[in-house]
C-alpha cells in the first residue's frame, strides 16, 4: 500500500467504526433507558431488538426531505454537515491501542477540545437557517450554554495532562498503565465529578438539554429537520457524546490498561468508554432538565471556579512531586 | 382570539428590547390536551402572554338542557375526562339536593370510595406530566412519568372491575350508585392501597432529594392568597396559597363527616407548595379509602328503582349550586330544575377552567422554561376547562 | 361574620335587594346595584373568593346575571342575581371588583352574548371569532345547523 494511501483508509476505517458503534449505541441507551423505567424497549426488530439501529436508519433514509418555504436553503442544508464534521473529526486523534489511530498529534488534547467545540457553528447555523422561533430560542441558548461549559470542560480535562505531563494523548494513556487518574488522590476524583458534569452539559444531554427542550421549544435548533438530515444532526449528537466519553476513558479510565493479552486493549478501552457512556445517559435518565439561568449560574459561579482552583491545585502538587517531594 | 396571528418577525419596540412573539400550542409536546399561549418574549423572559381556549368546547351546557337527568351523568364524565368520577358526583348531587332523594349510606360510602381513588389517579396523571414537562420526554422527566402512569394503571383495572370501563365511568346515578362492589375487590383495592403509598414514597425521595427538582419547583410562580381568591382558584392550587379550604371539610357531603383526614397547606404558593399539598393528598385520599372500606355499612346501592326509561326521573322545579372537591378544586354544578325530566339550564363551575386563569397574572417575568413548569402544576384538563 | 349577621347587613345597606335562603344567601337586585353590591360583599361581607358567574335565559322574560362568591373564613357565600329585563343584554361588569370574572364574562358574553360594560377585555373566549350566535340562548336552535357548523 502506497504510504500517501494510508492516511485515508486509516480515517475510513475509523469513521465506519465509528458509525458502525454510534448506532448501537442508541440502542444501549434505549435498552438502558428502558430498563431505568421499567419497561422492555426495543424488542421486535431482530432478536431483543439487536436490528432496531438498522431499521431507524434505513426508516430516516426513506423519509421526505421537508425543507421550510422560509427558510435560509443554503445555511439550512449546510448546517447537519457542518455540526457533523467536528463531531466526526474529535475522532482522528484518539488512539485506540499504542501505536493504533489515524494521528497521534502532539497537541492532542488540544486539538479534541478545540474541534469539539465548533459544533456550535453546526448548531447555529441550523437553528438561524430553519427560520423558526423554537430553533432560534434554541440557537441563542446553544451558544450561551457551550461557550459556558466548554471553559470548565478543558479544565477539567487539563487536570490529566498536567499530571502526565503531556498533551499527547497516547501519552497521557502511557502514564496511566500503573494507577489510572481517577484513582489518583482527591484530585483525580474530583476531576472526573467535573469532567463528567461539563461533559454532561456541553453535549447537551440532559439534565442540560435546554436547545432541545421538547416540553418548551418542542425539538429546539433541529425542529425543522427531517429525514437525512435529521439522520445526520442525530448521528453527530451521538458521535460527540461517544468521543467524549472515549476521552474521559482515556483521561482518568487508563485507556487500553487491563488484565489480559494486548489485542484485548481496543476491548477494554470500548468498556471503559462505554461506562463512561452508562454514567452520562443515568444522568439523563433520572434528573429534571435544569433552567438556562440556573445552568449558565452553574457553570460561572461554581464549575468555573472549582475547576481553575483544582487545577492550580493539581500544578502545585506537580510541581512539588517533580522538585523531589514524595 | 381576536389577537390576529402572532407576528411572524422580531418586533423592536420603542423602549429598544427585541420582543418575539412566540406561540406555544395549540399542538405542542406540553400544551396538555389543546391551549394555546401567545407569549411574548423579551430573550429568555415572557413578558406577556395571552391564554386561548376553547379547541375543545362541545357545550356540555346546552347538551345537558337536552337530555334527561338519567342520561347526563355519564356524558358530565367527559367534561373532566382525567377524573371523569368528579363531575358526575357535582351533576347527581345538584339534582339530589333540589330532588330531595334520600342516597343510602351504603351508596355514600361507595361514592367516596370512587372519588378519592379518583383522586390518587388523577394527581399520579398530574405528578408524571408535571415532571415530564420539567424533564423533557426525553429525560428524567419521563422516568416519573413512566412510573406514574404503571401505578395509575391499578386503580384503573379497579375501577374496569368495577364499572366496566376504565376513563369514562357513569357509576353515579341520581340517587346512588350504578353498581355493588364485586367479590374480593375490597382485597385488591387494600393491596392496591398499600403499593401505591409505598411508590408514592419512593417519587418522593426520588424528587425531593434531587436539588435540580427543588430549583426548578421552588420559589417559581407564586400566587398569593389575595390573587388566588380573587381568582376563585381551588383546590390545592389555594391550599399551596396558604387557605386551609377543603369543601370536604368545609361543607360535608356524602358522609365525609364519617372520615378522619387532615387537610394539608403550604404557605409559599409556589410550585413546590402546589407539589406538596398534592403529594399529601395522595396519602389522605389512601386513608379515605380505607376508612371507607372499614366502614362500609350494608344495604342497598341506590334509593331509586331501576331505571326503566330515560325520563324516569323528574327533579321539582327549584335551583341550586352543588359542589365537590375534585382532584382540581371545586367543581360545581349550577342547576336550574323546571319540573321536567331535563334541566332549565346547567352551568358548570369547571375547576380548571377558574385555575388557569391565573396564568396571566403570574407568568410574566418568569422564563420561557418555568411557563411550563407553572402551568403543569396548575393541572388543567383541557376538557374541563372547554367543556 | 354569621349567615344572619350578613343578610340583616344586607337588608340595612341594599334596601331594594331581596334576600332568601342562608346558604347561600341568594340576593335578588336592581341592575344598579350590581357592582356596589359586589364591593360590599367584597369588603364588608368578606366574600373574597369569586367561585363562578353565568347567566340564565327566561325567554321573554330576558336574562339573568347571576354570580356567587363566598366567605372561606366564616362559610358565608352569596348568590347574587340580577334581571336584565326583556330585550337586554347590557350589564356592568365586576371584573374591577373581582379578576375573576374576566374570564367568566368573557364566557357569559361568548355563549349568551351579554355585553358587560367595563370589562376591559371583552371578546370570545370559547368559540371561534367568527362564530354567529349565542348558543346558551334559548332561541339558538340545537338540532338544525347553523351557518358556521362545522
Amino acid at each position: 500500500m502506497p504510504e500517501w494511501l494510508i492516511p485515508f483508509v486509516a480515517s475510513f476505517i475509523v469513521l465506519n467504526v465509528v458509525i458502525g458503534i454510534v448506532t448501537y449505541v442508541t440502542l444501549l441507551e434505549r435498552k438502558f433507558a428502558a430498563r431505568m423505567q421499567s419497561r422492555v424497549g426495543p424488542y421486535r426488530v431482530g432478536p431483543h431488538g439487536l436490528l432496531q439501529p438498522i431499521a431507524d436508519a434505513v426508516k430516516l433514509m426513506m423519509k421526505e426531505d421537508v425543507v421550510p418555504t422560509a427558510a435560509d436553503r443554503p445555511v439550512y442544508n449546510l448546517a447537519p454537515v457542518v455540526f457533523l464534521l467536528p463531531c466526526m473529526l474529535i475522532f482522528a486523534t484518539i488512539p485506540f491501542a499504542p501505536g493504533l489511530g489515524v494521528a497521534d498529534l502532539n497537541i492532542g488534547v488540544l486539538f479534541f477540545l478545540a474541534v469539539s467545540s465548533m459544533e456550535i457553528v453546526g448548531l447555529f447555523m441550523a437553528g438561524w437557517g430553519s427560520n423558526n422561533k423554537y430553533a432560534l430560542l434554541s440557537a441563542m441558548r446553544a451558544v450561551n450554554q457551550v461557550i459556558s461549559y466548554d471553559l470548565p470542560f478543558i479544565f477539567s480535562a487539563l487536570v490529566p495532562v498536567l499530571l502526565a505531563g503531556s498533551l499527547r494523548l497516547s501519552e497521557i494513556a502511557g502514564a496511566q498503565q500503573g494507577l489510572w487518574f481517577v484513582f489518583y488522590p482527591v484530585i483525580g476524583q474530583l476531576a472526573f465529578v467535573a469532567f463528567i458534569v461539563s461533559t454532561v452539559a456541553a453535549e447537551n444531554r440532559a439534565p442540560f438539554d435546554i436547545l432541545e427542550a421538547e416540553s418548551e421549544l418542542v425539538a429546539g435548533f433541529r425542529v425543522e429537520y427531517s429525514g437525512m438530515k435529521f439522520a445526520l444532526i442525530q448521528l453527530g449528537e451521538y458521535a460527540h457524546i461517544l468521543g467524549a466519553s472515549f476521552l474521559g476513558a482515556l483521561l482518568f479510565l487508563g485507556a487500553w490498561a487491563g488484565p489480559g493479552p494486548d489485542w484485548m486493549g481496543p476491548i477494554w478501552f470500548l468498556v471503559k468508554a462505554m461506562l463512561v457512556f452508562l454514567l452520562v445517559t443515568w444522568v439523563r435518565w433520572s434528573f429534571v432538565r435544569i433552567r438556562v439561568d440556573q445552568i449558565l449560574a452553574l457553570s460561572w459561579k461554581a464549575l468555573l471556579p472549582a475547576t481553575l482552583l483544582l487545577l492550580v491545585l493539581t500544578s502545585i502538587v506537580v510541581v512539588w512531586r517533580t522538585n523531589g517531594g514524595a | 382570539m381576536s389577537v390576529a396571528a402572532p407576528a411572524s418577525r422580531v418586533e423592536i419596540d420603542y423602549a429598544g428590547g427585541e420582543r418575539l412573539t412566540m406561540n406555544m400550542g395549540p399542538q405542542h409536546p406540553s400544551a396538555h390536551g389543546v391551549f394555546r399561549a401567545i407569549l411574548t418574549l423579551e430573550g429568555e423572559t415572557v413578558v406577556g402572554l395571552d391564554a386561548v381556549i376553547g379547541y375543545l368546547h362541545r357545550c356540555h351546557e346546552k347538551l345537558a338542557e337536552t337530555l334527561t337527568y338519567a342520561q347526563y351523568p355519564s356524558i358530565a364524565s367527559k367534561t373532566d375526562y382525567v377524573a371523569a368520577m368528579t363531575s358526575e358526583f357535582a351533576y347527581v348531587l345538584a339534582a339530589e339536593r333540589i330532588g330531595k332523594i334520600e342516597v343510602p349510606r351504603r351508596a355514600q360510602y361507595l361514592r367516596v370510595i370512587a372519588a378519592e381513588l379518583q383522586r390518587v389517579a388523577s394527581h399520579l396523571l398530574w405528578l408524571g406530566t408535571w415532571c415530564m414537562d420539567m424533564g423533557g420526554a426525553l429525560g428524567g422527566g419521563a422516568t416519573i412519568f413512566l412510573y406514574c402512569i404503571r401505578e395509575r394503571e391499578l386503580i384503573l383495572d379497579l375501577f374496569e372491575s368495577l364499572v366496566g370501563a376504565r376513563l369514562l365511568y357513569g357509576f353515579y346515578q341520581v340517587g346512588g350508585v350504578r353498581y355493588d362492589l364485586p367479590a374480593g375487590w375490597a382485597q385488591t383495592c387494600r393491596q392496591t392501597l398499600d403499593v401505591i403509598e409505598q411508590r408514592i414514597g419512593e417519587y418522593e425521595r426520588m424528587l425531593e432529594d434531587n436539588p435540580f427538582f427543588l430549583a426548578r419547583a421552588q420559589g417559581v410562580g407564586v400566587i398569593s392568597r389575595e390573587l388566588a381568591e380573587d381568582l376563585g382558584i381551588a383546590g390545592p392550587l389555594l391550599r399551596g396559597s396558604g387557605v386551609a379550604y377543603d369543601l370536604r371539610r368545609a361543607e360535608p357531603y356524602s358522609s365525609y363527616e364519617d372520615f378522619e383526614f387532615p387537610v394539608p397547606v403550604e404557605s409559599s404558593g409556589d410550585c413546590f407548595a402546589r407539589y406538596r399539598v398534592r403529594m399529601a393528598e395522595f396519602r389522605q385520599a389512601l386513608s379515605i379509602v380505607r376508612q371507607a372500606l372499614d366502614g362500609l355499612p350494608e344495604g342497598p346501592i341506590s334509593s331509586r328503582p331501576g331505571l326503566k326509561s330515560v325520563a324516569q326521573i323528574r327533579i321539582p322545579k327549584g335551583e341550586t349550586y352543588a359542589r365537590v372537591e375534585g382532584a382540581r378544586g371545586e367543581v360545581g354544578c349550577y342547576l336550574l330544575a323546571d319540573g321536567s325530566a331535563k334541566p332549565y339550564r346547567m352551568k358548570w363551575r369547571g375547576a380548571s377552567f377558574s385555575n388557569l386563569a391565573v396564568l396571566p397574572h403570574i407568568i410574566p417575568g418568569h422564563k420561557v422554561a418555568d411557563v411550563v413548569a407553572i402551568m403543569g402544576s396548575v393541572d388543567p384538563v383541557f376538557g374541563e376547562v372547554d367543556r | 361574620m354569621t349567615r344572619e349577621h350578613a343578610a340583616t347587613l344586607i337588608g340595612e345597606r341594599f334596601g331594594d335587594a331581596q334576600v332568601e335562603g342562608e346558604h347561600p344567601l341568594v340576593v335578588t337586585l336592581p341592575v344598579g346595584g350590581w357592582v356596589s353590591f359586589a364591593q360590599f360583599a367584597k369588603d364588608t361581607l368578606g366574600c373574597r373568593f369569586f367561585a363562578f358567574s353565568t347567566a340564565v335565559d327566561w325567554k321573554e322574560q330576558g336574562l339573568e346575571v347571576v354570580a356567587r362568591v363566598d366567605n372561606l373564613d366564616d362559610r358565608v357565600a352569596v348568590l347574587m342575581k340580577t334581571r336584565l329585563g326583556a330585550g337586554v343584554s347590557e350589564c356592568p361588569s365586576l371584573t374591577p371588583v373581582y379578576r375573576g370574572a374576566d374570564w367568566m364574562e368573557r364566557e357569559c358574553y361568548d355563549l349568551f352574548g351579554i355585553r358587560f360594560d367595563g370589562h376591559p377585555d371583552l371578546r370570545r373566549i370559547l368559540l371561534s371569532d367568527d362564530w354567529e350566535g349565542h348558543p346558551l340562548l334559548k332561541s339558538y336552535a340545537v338540532d338544525t345547523p347553523h351557518p358556521p357548523y362545522r
